[in-house]
């Protein structure tokens, strides 16, 4: 009986602890990074957005010149759905583009996309 | 300089334009791309182009020229030199296979009309070894490279020289097919071997400098800092697909054969200078 008990101590245990997370978890986000931020970190983490491969960004370093400096967002693209669209297929805009379709490719997911558009359009 | 690139390579992109209809002949194609690379690198001299990235990175150039002093690639010459002078069990050598050998690197990749493929040197080495009852070596590490480096050793200086015979229509066929595969985007990050080589040659991504496909060939095998080793032209392929996200092909299957046929054609003239260290 007292093994029983034990194994409900430390199973009931277990679960406090991961509702604890559970809760946390919402806590953090809400006071820790903006979907800018994240969108910062998505565009500069090289397995996802790499952006810096190509293009000069703040804050970035060693950045590549093969493309357009990001800057002066929100006047080139006034719109940001029409960000949002570059970045998910730029072959619609110019078909010899070296950029990747990062929608249509399924590079990141629209949700991804979503944080790096908040990003990108902030610079 | 634009116009050159999309008459080059919109034509090979257009799949279904049929060969009877191919308006550029493979001098043409030489030409364009040669004249290309003139007017993106105007200064740099034709046969440069061999040292790769360093024909346009000066400062790549100073640190590639130390490393060279003290050559990585020369222990696996001297590994191949040996291996060219072991006689198989049977007694046989290298050399009955190859009687003009070791200096044959330009004589391939070549058409073979009997055996109506591309051959390359890897190709020929081990069909030469399994004509004498050795084993095949693997195509991308190990032992073929120690041989190839010799062999590429000994034939510095010769001209690159690729033939595309005029009496059997599959050899334009696969130089066709080989440009094709360049000029085709590929991989999950869209990218075409022509993204980066041509169109973008010259231009930083990150820190690293992009070579020009001019010369890409005449260097290999090649001492990669990154791979720590030497490895042969089809590992690079390999490697390159990875990168863009492709599933590879086969090395020494009939695409990388077919892609280094209409390469090492691009670089015709140029002297051969393997093998090479990069990073």
């Amino acid at each position: 009986m007292f093994a029983n008990t034990s194994k409900w101590i430390g199973m009931s245990g277990t679960v406090a602890v991961l509702a604890g997370q559970l809760l946390i978890s919402p806590l953090a986000a809400a006071t820790g990074s903006s979907p800018i931020d994240e969108g910062r970190a998505l565009a500069f983490s090289r397995k996802k957005g790499n952006c810096l491969a190509c293009h000069e960004i703040k804050s970035g370093t060693a950045h590549g010149n093969i493309a357009p400096p990001l800057v002066n967002m929100k006047s080139r693209y006034p719109n940001k759905e029409d960000l949002r669209k570059q970045i998910w297929n730029p072959l619609a805009r110019n078909p010899e583009t070296s950029m990747p379709p990062f929608g249509r490719h399924e590079i990141l997911s629209k949700s991804e996309i979503d944080k790096v558009v908040e990003f990108i359009w902030s610079l | 300089m634009k116009k050159i690139f999309y008459r080059v390579a919109l034509l090979a992109m257009a799949s279904s334009v049929a060969l009877a209809a191919q308006a550029t002949t493979p001098e043409e194609d030489l030409a364009a791309f040669r004249n290309y690379f003139k007017e993106r690198f105007p200064g740099v001299q034709m046969n440069e182009y061999t040292n790769g990235v360093y024909a346009i990175d000066p400062i790549g150039r100073e640190s590639w020229e130390a490393i060279e002093e003290f050559p990585p690639y020369e222990p696996f010459v001297d590994d191949g030199k040996e291996m060219w002078e072991t006689p198989f069990a049977n007694g046989k050598t290298y050399k009955d296979c190859f009687p003009d050998g070791p200096a044959i690197a330009s004589k391939f990749p070549r058409w073979d009309k009997k055996q109506g493929m591309v051959i390359t040197l890897p190709l020929a080495i081990n069909q030469c070894r399994k004509a004498n009852g050795e084993k095949p070596l693997k195509y991308k590490k190990g032992p073929i490279n120690n041989i190839l480096s010799y062999i590429a050793y000994e034939s510095r200086g010769q001209k690159t020289h690729v033939i595309i015979p005029k009496d059997d229509p599959r050899a334009l066929e696969a130089y066709e097919k080989g440009k094709k595969f360049y000029y085709t985007r590929r991989g999950q990050l869209n990218f075409s071997c022509a993204t980066c080589h041509l169109q973008n040659a010259g231009m930083r991504i990150r820190s690293d400098i992009l070579s020009p496909a001019l010369g890409h060939t005449t260097h290999f095998p090649v001492y990669r800092s990154k791979w720590g080793t030497v490895g042969t032209l089809h590992r690079r392929f390999t490697g390159r697909n990875k990168q863009v996200r492709a599933k590879p092909f086969k090395a020494q299957g009939e695409q990388y054969r077919d892609l280094e046929y209409f390469l090492t054609y691009m670089s015709n003239g140029l002297p051969l200078n393997g093998p090479g260290s990069r990073k």
